[in-house]
């Protein structure tokens, strides 16, 4: 064994996932896990628990590992997050924990994305469950969305004792984690409900097909449905589109309706009720995690997919081990071109994108080299689907029916980062409704930060 | 999971139920719509509200069958249960946010077509409830697919009815009763319009001629229905709105109808079209992307 070299995880070939929605990455067994736990130094000083956004007590989980105890080193998790088995599949590890640990200095840093996936899963192959809630407090606290922060949230505040139920837009509970996310990243059913199922076997109820702010408001959930406090965790919603001529061609998608399609209703699976465009080309324009996400989902459902991104490789928001994965599956990347219209025939389908080259000019306010257009450098790029793939902004629908609820001028809601305080009494606010579109694990350290807030605000109320 | 109340056959292939879905019940206005799904694996289907009660908890839905969808919502009866059932969406219609002093003084017309008149019969509703009398012209492709015209005929002003083969009451299209009743001297301030993408566009073309702002209430296709999609863009005056949370209803006069009678067809097949077109036969009321 090279102790300066993670032990490998098994993955899928890209030939054969290419054609698939099975989960890509395998995983580590037993064996595996107890080598890679053993290259932990067990540093006195963790400085991957700093890196994580919910401090899990890394060394100590793997620890436990080391020892083979993978019930306790489930328990240390917990202790601190309510979704392991998602964290372990989606959190940018290389930039959070695993980018601050000492082993990463001269060689590579320990997996512990991989470990955690690795005892998550166990616990729920071998049905342990996280530890119950102490006695109730009675009092009553109500979540507002059922993705990564509402879902850490309310885990948080049942095991304090709170009364809490998460009010769910969608008719399935999950948020990003099952509209977004695709299957073959972070498996719906095996992974996702199944730690839904944990934070609700600690009392926490979920109520689907509410949309707050349609359905019931924050002013009478307060003072009608007897809650002593609210967290909004309501997410960024809202597609943007670039605004170019030809994008209300039949065949122009946000990313959010194509995943949703395919991820939420299932259309990937030709049974499914819901359709889905089988384009034979497709281009999805922009370079995040949602990008990636879109044009491997386009690939497994038969496509040829370009990625059309108007910056280098190197400025790719998305995570370098997704940019990896996409290209091992065949990928087309076109870097520095942009899309100035989209064609269509005449019966108003895409048929074409009319593109630019760019090249990096000087650093823009986000410190990225700005790019610009290459003179005289327009082409047409043959296509019959385009997914836009721009990001998302928060949903006004909360903001717009809450009285005293301050939002900045994107529209997300204003709250503090320590304990998630907004302008409103009693109510607290985290997630990708503050930030704007985020990541999994930040939003749930925000969740986080709420229920220390709202536990803070009701003891003290009293 | 959502109990049916009554459902019932109101002509060939339209069916109304009725639903309980308290916290819906509570909120919801004329104009606004709900999602429905039938089972575990059924598709999002959005339907405009088309009554309401408060007290009884219940909100009732129209719908028409155009596929597998709504086929095998037809199947269930009243004891039945839906999956999910969400809203209510969208924004209220106008008339709601306007003050009662104003609409008393105006004159309203609602142009209804086909299956469109079961989300004008709440409107129509509300405005009586204010003491508002509201004409209505109902259309129909024939006498026995006109639907909901004794609930109609109870709280309209006047209440036209015209069927395209002549089979009852006024002969031809809604846009020749709204033609004819302005030649007699009606005059309207105000025309809402629902019914079959096409029959919208063609009352806009007219009322446009005429003078009288119109409102049409959008049926495009959704997923979520509240804003995270973007399925349901529509340009309205050279601007993208989405129908789900900007409408459904918009100005008529500045709706592209020609873009979104485009957009209806994005998931209709070639051989889609045709088992429509079987099935439906002489009661084919649009939305097939064949004929719009």
């Amino acid at each position: 064994m090279d102790v300066l070299k993670k032990v490998p995880v098994r993955e899928q070939d890209a030939k054969v996932r290419a054609a698939n929605f099975e989960e890509v990455c395998l995983g580590y067994n037993k064996e595996e896990a107890m080598e890679e736990a053993s290259r932990c130094i067990n540093c006195k000083n963790a400085q991957c628990i700093k890196g994580c956004p919910v401090a899990i007590n890394i060394p100590g989980f793997i620890e436990k590992v080391k020892e083979g105890d993978v019930e306790a080193a489930y328990q240390v998790i917990s202790e601190a997050s309510a979704l392991p088995a998602v964290c372990g599949r989606v959190c940018p590890q290389e930039s959070q924990c695993e980018g601050k640990c000492i082993r990463g200095i001269k060689g590579e840093p320990v997996s512990i994305g991989k470990l955690e996936r690795f005892v998550a899963d166990w616990a729920r192959e071998n049905g342990i469950k996280p530890a119950g809630a102490k006695e109730k407090n009675g009092k009553k606290v109500a979540v507002i969305g059922s993705g990564p922060a509402g879902l850490t949230c309310a885990g948080d505040l049942a095991k304090m004792g709170y009364e809490v139920t998460i009010f769910e837009a969608l008719h399935e509970p999950g948020g990003v984690l099952v509209y977004g996310i695709p299957e073959f990243r972070l498996p719906k059913e095996d992974v996702v409900a199944k730690e839904i199922e944990n934070v609700k076997s600690l009392g926490v109820k979920i109520e689907t097909n509410v949309v707050v702010g349609k359905s019931v408001t924050i002013d009478e959930l307060l003072e009608e449905e007897g809650f002593d406090a609210v967290f909004i965790g309501s997410g960024a919603g809202l597609p943007k589109f670039m605004g170019i001529p030809g994008e209300q061609a039949n065949g122009v998608f946000s990313a959010n309706e194509y995943l949703t399609r395919s991820n939420l209703m299932k259309a990937f699976n030709e049974e499914s009720p819901t359709p889905i465009m089988r384009g034979k080309k497709v281009a999805v324009v922009g370079g995040g995690n949602v990008a990636m996400d879109a044009a491997r989902t386009a690939l497994r459902l038969g496509a040829e997919v370009h990625i059309v991104y108007r910056r280098s490789e190197e400025e790719l928001p998305a995570r370098v081990e997704e940019v990896h994965h996409a290209k091992e599956e065949g990928i087309i990347f076109d870097l520095l071109t942009n899309p100035v219209e989209i064609l269509a025939d005449e019966s108003g389908w895409v048929c074409g994108m009319k593109c630019v080259r760019m090249e990096l000019g000087e650093p823009d306010e986000s410190g990225r080299r700005r790019p610009v257009v290459k003179p005289g450098s327009e082409f047409v790029i043959e296509v019959d689907t385009v997914i836009m793939s721009l990001g998302t902004s928060p949903n006004p629908l909360i903001s717009s029916t809450t009285s005293g609820l301050e939002t900045n001028k994107w529209k997300c809601i204003v709250a503090d980062e320590e304990f998630g305080k907004t302008t409103k009494e009693g109510v607290y606010a985290g997630g990708d409704a503050v930030t704007g579109a985020a990541t999994v694990i930040l939003a749930m350290g925000a969740g986080k930060a709420g229920a220390r807030g709202i536990d803070e605000y009701l003891k003290n109320k009293q | 999971m959502y109990k049916i109340l009554e459902a019932r056959e109101l002509a060939a292939n339209i069916y109304l139920m009725e639903v309980e879905a308290q916290r819906i019940a509570k909120r919801c206005q004329p104009g606004q719509f709900i999602i429905v799904r039938t089972d575990e694996e059924g598709e999002r289907i959005p339907l405009t509200i088309c009554d309401y009660d408060r007290e009884k908890g219940t909100v009732t839905i129209v719908f028409q069958i155009v596929g597998a969808g709504t086929k095998k919502m037809a199947k269930l009866q009243a004891g039945d249960y839906f999956h999910d059932f969400v809203g209510p969406l969208g924004c209220a219609s106008e008339l709601v946010n306007e003050p009662e002093e104003e609409l008393k003084k105006k004159s309203i017309l609602f142009v209804a077509g086909g299956v469109g008149t079961a989300p004008v019969y709440p409107q129509v509703k509300w405005l009586k409830g204010k003491g508002v009398a509201a004409d209505v012209i109902v259309g129909a492709k024939t006498k026995d697919l006109l639907i909901l015209e004794k609930e109609m005929e109870a709280v309209a002003g006047n209440l036209y009815v015209t069927t395209d083969d002549g089979s009852y009451g006024r002969s031809g299209m809604v846009t020749q009763t709204v033609k004819d009743l302005v030649e007699e001297g009606k005059h309207y301030d105000v025309c809402i319009a629902i019914g079959p993408m096409i029959m919208m566009k063609f009352v806009c073309k007219l009322t446009k001629e005429l003078g009288i702002p119109t409102v049409v209430s959008l049926n495009p296709i959704m997923v979520d229905g509240t804003g995270m999609c973007g399925a349901c863009r529509v340009t309205v005056d050279g601007e993208v709105k989405f129908a789900c949370v900007d409408g459904p209803e918009f100005d008529g006069h500045k709706v592209d109808f020609d873009q979104a009678m485009k957009r209806q067809q994005m998931y209709k097949t070639a051989e889609g079209r045709a088992a429509l077109k079987e099935e439906e036969g002489d009661t084919h009321h649009g939305g097939c992307g064949n004929c719009g």
